[in-house]
């Protein structure tokens, strides 16, 4: 009865000209076109997108929870990169 | 061991801070089998949920009414997907839950175990149904774990047009003939404890609750979510000029709020028990169109190999 599963998809839209796409779910699906018109189907019924993006799950690569401190804080002590480091006199203007 | 005792203390301080459980974060095993519980028994409800709307979709009074129906009918259908994939997120298969749920072994809502015998249930499943399902729904929208929190809010979005069109529905029976206005007032009758009974039993008695709320899965209690239904529904109900059958149902000046009769909680707990209406029917349909649909799942699977086969 139980059956090898379709493979699962994440499902990027743009909703509209000039914005990204962006992670909007997951689907199943048993090929690449099937999924990108299930995703239509499921993920665009009231005028979400104008673009779909879906990649197989299994292929996207991402930075894992337990490496966050160590993956991330190189930027912590980095604070000179923030305009508001700087001490700029009041009366100075345009900057 | 202190590993797992610095993980735990590190999610509790998340739950805490409220800031969002991830799908890769680490959690206790007991949060993430609750939420499969939980988030896989919505995901079931709302797909059984089509079928006692979808009983009507043929029969629908007019082409409007009839596209209508069939787009909230489609919608529970995406929902279902949104919530199957945020259980998924957590390591369960769907394929997997969903065939507990068609085993018997996972629940779903009791409300779809009771018959929709004519048009005014359809309206009023919109209505007090869908609308029991949004007070409920709004509350999880801040849900501790980020992909149920999220499905959700999309969930909810979508989900103010369902009971929109069942109002729309049952006012257009309110202010009908004498037969319609009898009709809608017997689908009242007949779906409003069931309704009641959809936000689960007394505080006391919730199995999951206390710990759902330590996790802040839960934000609100079954009796508070409830009260706010009732609240908001009782005035919708006298403008159309329909009546609650409970004769204790009365305003109450000292807490601003509806008081209600006492509900029969034996009735809900012989539903989850099986005994409802139409359980052994919903089942009996979803096991029927799982095993015919299996040579389309199998043929798709086929075509894609040979796709990629050939494309090789």
């Amino acid at each position: 009865m139980t059956h090898a599963e379709w493979p699962l998809y994440e499902v990027f839209i743009r909703s509209k000209q000039g914005l990204a796409h962006r992670h909007v779910g997951s689907l199943h699906a048993a090929d690449d076109q099937m999924a990108l018109e299930n995703a239509r189907d499921a993920y665009t019924r009231r005028n979400e997108g104008c673009s779909i993006w879906v990649v197989q799950s299994c292929h996207l690569v991402a930075s894992q929870p337990e490496d966050r401190e160590a993956f991330f804080d190189p930027s912590d002590d980095k604070i000179y990169r923030h305009p508001t480091f700087y001490t700029i006199p009041d009366g100075i203007k345009n900057m | 061991m202190i590993i797992k005792a610095q993980h735990q203390q590190h999610f509790d301080d998340r739950i805490a801070a409220d800031t969002s459980i991830e799908a890769k974060d680490w959690m206790p095993d007991a949060y993430r089998q609750n939420l499969i519980r939980q988030i896989g028994q919505h995901a079931h409800s709302e797909v059984i949920g089509m079928l006692p709307e979808a009983n009507w979709l043929t029969r629908a009074p007019t082409l409007r009414r009839k596209a209508v129906l069939l787009a909230k009918v489609q919608d529970e259908a995406g929902h279902g997907l949104y919530l199957y994939s945020a259980a998924e997120t957590l390591g369960c298969s769907r394929q997997d839950i969903y065939q507990k749920m068609l085993a018997g072994q996972m629940k779903y809502s009791s409300i779809f175990n009771y018959p929709t015998l004519n048009w005014a249930d359809i309206g009023v499943i919109g209505w007090l149904v869908d609308g029991a399902a949004i007070v409920n729904q709004v509350a999880l929208c801040r849900a501790s774990y980020g992909p149920y929190a999220r499905a959700m809010v999309k969930i909810c979005k979508e989900e103010s047009f369902h009971q929109r069109q069942g109002y729309e529905a049952v006012m257009a029976m309110a202010q009908g003939s004498a037969e319609q206005k009898a009709m809608l007032q017997d689908a009242i009758n007949r779906f409003w404890w069931p309704v009641l009974m959809m936000f689960g039993p007394s505080d006391a008695d919730s199995p999951h609750s206390a710990q759902s709320m330590a996790w802040k899965i839960k934000r609100h209690s079954n009796d508070e979510l409830r009260q706010k239904f009732i609240d908001n529904t009782v005035p919708q109900l006298e403008a159309l000029g329909m009546t609650a059958p409970d004769p204790d149902l009365a305003w109450d000046e000292a807490t601003g709020h509806y008081r209600c009769g006492e509900i029969d909680w034996n009735e809900l707990y012989d539903v989850i028990k099986g005994h409802g209406q139409c359980n052994h029917e919903r089942l009996q349909a979803k096991r029927r169109a799982w095993d015919e649909g299996s040579w389309v799942r199998e043929g798709a699977m086929a075509h894609a190999a040979k796709r990629a086969a050939n494309a090789a």
